[in-house]
């Protein structure tokens, strides 16, 4: 984004993420939600590959909606509640039950459409318990995966699903 | 706020503009967004109709209640993007964008849609969609107007919608097509997404395809098995460019099998619908 500098207005604002009000200061206008979380505020675990929307590696939950930060304007994201896959995986070295799910079927390669899929994958089973695999390719038809492959994702999310439901 | 400063870029869902800004096309001095005022949100009827706000997403699109007012119009939200693009991408942003591979806009297109638009001081007009979107990312829009509503009829005729393209999810469409069948008024309407620079509404076709269907009996007469002249009027109007998505010729051919594939579905699947809108 370096080439987005002169004439550019720079604002100081406040984004509420993970539960915590992260001051941002001196920022472009033009700066992307990811950018912003990665560079600004030391999230890295959204990844940032198209930045078109196409990809889904940087999927966070906004307000509860899944959306790509990519594509949200970082300074209209203030006031918002935004959840990012840090957000979504126990303090210290812990993961999450989906994360040990895919570490368990092999759903993880070179892992770097692992967080935005994992951020997917848990709001789909937050809204939707008991998916079918029909709805399991729907929700997670916006994350691309380019080495692991999309057998071993599908079945670590029925292995986390039927965990969620013993 | 905007007459402050006209020149604001108004943002909706961002699936558009950010992607522009992203590359470093665009560097916005101003931006407004729209995507949390109350009275743009949600959908409500109004006396027949259907009104859209604005900043209705493509996932509200999708909607049981609404699909069973504007069929076609859930049918061509559900196509758009992927989970994440449809919870941000909106109506207003569809308009307003003006991509000749909008996916609502054969819909909105078909059905003769209203667009309220509201500009600075508070005047309002209503703008016909075909008076709405003038070219590719082309609007009539004045600056500092704002999309603010969408109006169409409710459980008008029959609506199918069909897309092209390489998957079925996160695809730009190749082309489109939506064909309704108005029962009460005997007639249909085809609008052609991705086949020209704005929505085409095959006029020739659509009272070719009237002349073939029994209207008492709700079907297609015994002769149309065959509707070749159909196809070849939907052909015919359709004035598609190549570009890195597809060939003019394949674009053409495209919008000739879902013209007649949607035709037969509508009129087939007729007695189905109107006993969900009863129910």
């Amino acid at each position: 984004m370096e080439q987005l500098t002169d004439n550019e207005a720079l604002l100081s604002y406040t984004l509420h993420v993970n539960g915590h009000d992260r001051a941002v200061n001196d920022a472009l206008l033009s700066e992307n939600l990811l950018y912003v979380l990665r560079e600004r505020l030391g999230l890295r675990g959204s990844k940032n590959a198209c930045e078109q929307g196409e990809c889904g590696a940087c999927s966070v939950l906004i307000d509860g909606r899944l959306e790509c930060a990519c594509t949200v304007l970082a300074a209209g994201a203030a006031g918002r509640e935004i959840v990012t896959v840090e957000g979504l995986t126990p303090a210290g070295d812990e993961l999450s039950g989906l994360q040990e799910a895919f570490l368990a079927e092999g759903a993880v390669q070179c892992g770097f459409c692992t967080p935005g899929l994992i951020v997917s994958v848990h709001d789909l089973l937050e809204r939707t318990p008991d998916p079918t695999e029909l709805e399991i390719r729907e929700a997670i038809s916006g994350n691309l995966c380019r080495c692991t492959g999309y057998g071993r994702i599908l079945a670590a999310v029925k292995v986390a699903q039927d965990a969620r439901h013993p | 706020m905007l007459e402050g400063a006209p020149q604001a870029q108004l943002l909706a869902g961002g699936t558009d503009f950010m992607v522009e800004v992203n590359a470093g096309l665009r560097r916005p001095a101003a931006v407004l967004c729209l995507n949390r005022i109350p009275e743009i949100a949600g959908w409500r009827t109004d006396n027949g109709h259907v009104v859209l706000g604005a900043a209705l997403t493509y996932t509200e699109m999708l909607d049981a209640a609404l699909a069973r007012l504007v069929p076609a119009l859930s049918l061509a939200a559900r196509t758009v993007g992927s989970p994440q693009i449809r919870n941000a991408g909106t109506i207003g942003g569809n308009l307003a964008t003006a991509s000749p591979a909008g996916d609502t806009l054969p819909v909105l297109s078909a059905l003769d849609a209203e667009i309220l638009v509201v500009g600075p001081g508070g005047a309002t007009r209503t703008v016909p969609f075909a008076e709405l979107v003038t070219g590719p990312k082309r609007t009539s829009l004045a600056p500092g107007e704002i999309i603010c509503e969408v109006r169409l009829p409710a459980r008008f005729g029959t609506q199918e919608f069909l897309k092209v393209g390489t998957r079925n999810a996160m695809v730009i469409a190749v082309a489109s097509v939506a064909v309704v069948v108005d029962w009460a008024g005997r007639n249909v309407r085809v609008a052609l997404g991705s086949a020209g620079p704005v929505m085409i509404r095959a006029t020739e076709a659509e009272e070719q395809a009237a002349s073939q269907i029994d209207w008492d009996e709700r079907r297609l007469l015994a002769r149309a098995g065959n509707l070749d002249d159909f196809v070849a009027l939907v052909r015919a109007a359709s004035r598609p460019i190549d570009d890195h998505r597809s060939t003019a010729a394949y674009r053409r051919h495209a919008v000739g099998v879902c013209a007649e594939r949607a035709l037969r579905r509508a009129v087939a699947d007729d007695a189905l619908k109107e006993d969900q809108w009863s129910s």
